[in-house]
């Protein structure tokens, strides 16, 4: 019996060691250690033998059931990780393959530029007032210290529908609108929008573009508050390290008028072409309300001042994203519009 | 306007500075020097010439062989200019020299005969050719007899010169002349202003004995002065002259002629020169033209004339239009010996108004029309009178023939200096302000704390307080002004709902896939109103550019499908394109289009291109359709749209759909016709127009939570067969009216037609969940619900339940 007992271990060691799957190690595990199984058979077989020897045998055979369930074991686990590591292998990619893209859109570069000026003017109490693309050449003109026949209107060809209506020529009628509605409290707005010249499309010209204009009315508003605006504002979109100047210029509905340079972004000041050597680039145009306009629109200009200020979102796009024609913003280019995808922060 | 530092050194001392130094002071005080031209262009080694013999070239039928005279030393120089010959004195490049435009000369051999240099024209040396002088214009140029062979022939054209280029703003008109730019460049140096001075002997005989004036239209000529000049002899002008009004871009042309332009560059004040004798009359009256009255003017142009333009005539007919140019028939020309100066004052708007009619802008008008200054009407006839006799010979006759009604008084403006110091947000002491007056030569006395300035009439752009602060702060320094915020009542800012929404929708259709393009309000007749949801009387341009953009679009589909065009001819397959902006509806009552907000948007090419993973997917009309849902529904107002065929111009008459925000048509989606994708080069092409501003317009309800379900739902999908023509909104209709509270959702999940289902008819599927918020539904309340929602089914549309 013992000798049977060792052969049967040697059989299901070898067995055991045939096995290559989970599965043919549980067959090998049913067939020796099951209810039906050899060593089921020897330990009931035991009551044949002789009294002494019951409990040696007894010991024996349990010694050799424990010492296979733990070949066993340690079988499977082998097994197992090699299945593991089988499926491992098989579900292994290519990690360089391309992903599978998030199509997103993008605005516009220039609802980029304008967006970016009116929240960081937001943040600041303004609001954002809009009007009419087709104005009333009171509102265009007459109310912005441009009467009929003024010289300054030679500066600005316009698309007239009838004598006195007209495609605005800038945002500023919506400056005029504003104070007229304001009946003479304060105010602090900025004002974008597209306005249209009578100009042929060029590299550097378009019959329709955008302006964003703000504009400030209120007691005591003083010029300085309009520079220390521009500063921050220059900051904002063009980098902390920028600085301004004021150089002084002409607008009819501001006076004194001026216009803005910021030092240069791309050489810092020392000269390069897009500051033409200068060291300094052209920004924008403000000045301190003319009193004529405040007076027509029902301010008394002894009691009341503000300021405004205008800038073009083409030339700030054009300057910050290095565009060199302005009718690329007008053509719709996918291989244009999509450039400006990315977010800033 | 070009100002020559050369010349502007004669009336203020600036040449402690470099011209660049010069420039950034002037632009930083407020006139913006746009460019500094160096005359002389880093020429070298060209001096004047001697032909001291001039033969044809054997060889070559336009040359010629040349043996000039270069200061002291005789070389051979072949010459092609039609006007060479011996006895010139002519500017000469010699070999090493450097052109403008970098041509560099040589010695060389011209059909065999060698030839040290070139005999140059002005045009060569760097001028522009309409600056020529006429009798050169073609040619090389001639010196006088005068000069000296070797010498510098740079220097002897005055080139050695930087002149500015100012680029002036419409309110400096003073800096129109060079004692303007004098004044201005004393006040920022704190320089002092040499005038002119004027002086001459008169003759004993009087103009009036010449001349009798009579002004007619003293409204629009207040001021008119006119001097007789005798005995002058017309010829070229001396060198100097020339080469200062080339400086200032104006062709010499003879030496009367030159004195009138250079004395309108010195003081600003136009000047017309008449021959006297071709007046005829001895007399001069200004008037209005008559209707249909006529004049040839000196470009020899025959101009028709109206009543309300300004002439100036012998008494009998137009000799010149006033202020705009002169008159042909009383030009000055080579044989004329007696001239008349006129100075005047024409009011700007007449001039504005002929000169525009007639299309002629010059110097005189551009002048006029600003309004010249009072003062400088006499100074500059006498100015012009001095040099007519000191450079043409002339005699000048004793006093001028004058009409003056002219007001000539200074504007004056009392300025207290807290009143400037409180707009500028500084500190500048009185006294300051009183010396930058000073330094700008305005008059000003300080009286009780207050300044009180009378303003020359040169500076009619100052007229306002406002005016003199810009003047104060402008020279003090921009620099000095301090950086602050509007103090006051904060204000909390921000955008309105409507902005607000309208940003929500923007990132929404972003988010979705499509980019934001921008395109442009003016169309064409044929696209205003292609596409339109409403049209209404199209608004016209009265002077368009082009056909292309002469009307206001009423609808955004048109540029949209351009965009596509655009982008698909260019191997952009896949467009994903939205717009918002203005259309432009008929008139309202204030004569002004109504103006509304759309969103639009076109489809066309792939939606899903995943290519290695063979997935692929052109866009349909459930993209776009999509999109719009999801846009409603980022505005709560999803529930309530609806959609319904509908027929549109341009558009799939199967694919095409209103878009309904509860009673009103807010919106059209579908696909374009199939003809017009033909006409545009399109394929399959979806396109969608929202009136975004109703849609901003109407008030979501608010969000309120509902409670996350304590409950299980119950399911049951139905299969029905129905006519092929009824819509799927219709039977979720039904069936949410059968189904009524407990009936939570319908969610439709197949579609078929073909096979096993007969003709005209097509199969759905739902799937309808039943729920109650408040307990587990039983089995037999489902049963008696669902029973309900099939019945109905089968009665109002005519389905049959599929097993
Ligand atoms: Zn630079």
């Amino acid at each position: 019996m013992k000798e049977q007992l060792h052969e049967l271990k040697e059989q299901v060691m070898e067995k055991i060691k045939q096995s290559n799957t989970v599965k043919e190690l549980n067959d090998v595990r049913v067939a020796y250690l099951g209810k039906k199984g050899p060593i089921t058979d020897l330990l009931k077989g035991m009551g044949k033998l002789p009294a002494e020897e019951r409990p040696k045998m007894g010991a024996l055979v349990n010694e050799i059931r424990e010492s296979v369930t733990e070949i066993l074991e340690e079988r499977k686990e082998v097994l197992e990780q090699a299945a593991i590591q089988e499926q491992l292998a098989k579900e292994s990619i290519d990690v360089t393959l391309p992903g599978r893209p998030v199509e997103l859109g993008n605005h516009h570069p220039l609802t980029r530029v304008v967006e970016e000026i009116e929240d960081f003017f937001i943040s600041m109490g303004y609001e954002i007032a809009e009007g009419p693309e087709v104005e009333k050449d009171y509102y265009n003109f007459e109310a912005l210290n441009l009467p009929k026949g003024h010289p300054a209107r030679d500066m600005q060809d316009s698309f007239y529908i009838t004598e006195d209506i007209l495609l605005r020529t800038h945002t500023s009628p919506v400056q005029a609108r504003t104070m007229e509605a304001k009946e003479g409290s304060a105010i602090k707005i900025i004002c974008p929008g597209k306005v249209y010249r009578r100009d042929s499309d060029d590299a550097t010209h378009s019959h329709q573009f955008t302006q964003i204009e703000g504009l400030v009315v209120g007691e005591n508003i003083r010029m300085s508050d309009l520079k220390g605006t521009l500063d921050l504002l220059a900051k904002k979109l063009f980098g902390a390290e920028r600085e301004i100047r004021l150089r002084p210029s002409f607008f009819p509905f501001t006076e004194p008028s001026v216009e803005m340079d910021i030092s240069c972004f791309k050489c810092g000041g020392s000269g390069c072409n897009v500051c033409k050597k200068t060291g300094w680039i052209e920004i924008l145009g403000a000045g301190m309300v003319h009193p004529n306009v405040l007076q027509m629109a029902g301010y008394n200009p002894e009691e009341v001042t503000g300021f405004a200020f205008g800038m073009g979102p083409e030339r700030i796009a054009m300057l910050k994203y290095g565009v060199e024609d302005i009718r690329h913003f007008y053509t719709n280019d996918i291989r244009f519009i999509s450039q400006f995808h990315r977010a800033e922060a | 306007m070009l100002v020559s530092t050369n010349w502007l050194s004669t009336y203020v001392d600036w040449n402690e500075l470099s011209v660049e130094d010069l420039a950034e002071k002037i632009t930083r005080a407020g006139i913006e020097v746009d460019g500094i031209i160096n005359r002389s262009l880093g020429m070298d080694n060209i001096v004047i010439g001697y032909v001291t013999d001039c033969v044809k070239h054997p060889e070559a039928d336009k040359l010629h062989i040349c043996q000039v005279d270069v200061g002291g030393e005789v070389t051979q120089i072949i010459c092609g200019a039609p006007n060479i010959a011996a006895g010139q004195k002519v500017i000469v490049a010699r070999p090493g020299a450097v052109l403008p435009g970098g041509m560099k000369i040589k010695k060389a051999k011209l059909r065999g005969e060698e030839s040290n240099g070139m005999i140059c024209s002005l045009q060569e040396l760097g001028i522009e050719g309409k600056l020529v002088p006429k009798a050169y214009a073609e040619g090389i140029y001639v010196l006088p007899s005068d000069v000296r062979a070797g010498d510098s022939a740079l220097r002897h054209l005055g080139l050695y010169d930087q002149v500015l280029e100012f680029d002036l703003t419409p309110n400096r008109s003073d800096a129109l002349s060079m004692l303007g730019v004098a004044y201005e460049v004393g006040a920022i140096l704190s320089k002092e202003v040499k005038l002119p001075v004027i002086s001459y002997k008169a003759s004993a005989e009087k103009a009036q004995d010449y001349l009798k004036l009579t002004v007619e239209a003293t409204e629009d000529n207040p001021m008119y002065v006119a001097k007789v000049v005798k005995n002058v002899k017309v010829a070229e002008s001396p060198q100097w002259l020339q080469n200062t009004l080339m400086s200032a871009g104006i062709r010499p042309h003879n030496n009367i002629v030159d004195i009138t332009n250079y004395v309108l560059m010195e003081y600003g004040q136009p000047l017309h020169a008449f021959d006297y004798n071709r007046l005829e009359t001895k007399e001069i009256v200004v008037r209005h033209a008559r209707v249909d009255e006529t004049i040839v003017t000196l470009d020899q142009a025959e101009r028709t004339l109206n009543d309300h333009n300004l002439v100036i005539t012998n008494g009998i007919e137009p000799v010149a239009l006033a202020g705009v140019m002169g008159g042909a028939n009383s030009e000055v020309h080579e044989g004329t010996t007696t001239v008349v100066i006129e100075s005047a004052y024409f009011a700007p708007g007449s001039v504005r108004q002929t000169s525009k009619e007639v299309g002629l802008r010059s110097d005189a008008s551009t002048r006029f029309e600003k309004g010249v200054d009072p003062n400088r009407v006499v100074d500059a006839a006498e100015r012009a009178a001095q040099l007519m006799a000191e450079l043409a010979g002339g005699e000048v006759l004793g006093g001028s023939v004058t009409f003056d009604e002219l007001d000539k008084t200074p504007e004056r403006i009392i300025l207290s200096p807290d009143y400037v110091n409180n707009r500028l947000g500084m500190k500048i002491p009185m006294d300051e302000m009183k010396s930058i007056m000073d330094r700008l030569q305005i008059p000003t006395e300080a009286i009780n704390g207050q300044l009180v300035m009378d303003i020359p009439t040169r500076r009619q752009d100052l007229r306002i307080k406002e005016d003199m602060i810009e003047e104060i702060a402008r020279l003090y320094g921009y620099d000095e002004i301090p950086k602050t915020l509007p103090v006051g009542e904060s204000t909390p800012g921000g955008l309105t709902p409507y902005q607000a929404k309208r940003r929500i929708v923007r990132r929404f259709l972003e988010a979705a896939g499509l980019s934001q393009a921008l395109t442009y309000s003016l169309a064409s007749p044929k696209d205003a109103q292609a596409f339109a949801l409403e049209t209404a009387p199209v608004t016209e341009l009265l002077m368009p550019m082009s056909e292309e953009r002469s009307v206001l679009r009423q609808s955004i589909i048109p540029h949209l499908l351009d965009a596509a065009t655009y982008n698909v001819a260019r191997r952009n397959e896949s467009v994903a394109l939205y717009e918002t902006g203005s259309v432009f509806l008929g008139i309202e009552e204030d004569g002004l289009p109504k103006e509304v907000e759309h969103v639009a948007a076109v489809l066309t090419g792939k939606w899903v291109n995943h290519a290695w993973q063979g997935e692929s997917k052109k866009v349909d009309f459930f993209v776009m359709k999509g999109i719009v849902e999801g846009m409603f529904e980022q505005l709560g107002l999803l529930e309530r749209i609806e959609f319904t065929k509908a027929t549109v111009e341009g558009m799939h008459p199967g694919r095409t759909a209103t878009v309904w925000l509860g009673d009103t048509a807010v919106g059209m989606i579908g696909q374009v016709h199939p003809t017009v994708q033909n006409e545009r080069d399109l394929q399959e092409t979806y396109v969608m127009e929202m009136n975004l501003r109703v849609i901003l317009e109407t008030a979501a309800e608010e969000l309120f939570y509902t409670p996350v379900p304590r409950f299980p739902s119950i399911s049951r999908d139905i299969a029905l067969v129905v006519n092929s023509d009824t819509s799927a909104a219709n039977l979720e209709k039904i069936i949410h009216q059968a189904g009524g509270k407990l009936l939570k959702s319908v969610q439709l999940f197949d579609l078929y037609e073909g096979k096993n289902v007969e003709d005209g008819k097509k199969s759905l599927a739902f799937s309808l969940t039943y729920f109650d918020p408040e307990r587990t539904l039983t089995d037999e309340e489902v049963v008696t619900v669902h029973s309900k929602v099939l019945d109905a089914l089968t009665v109002q549309a005519n389905a049959q339940l599929r097993s």
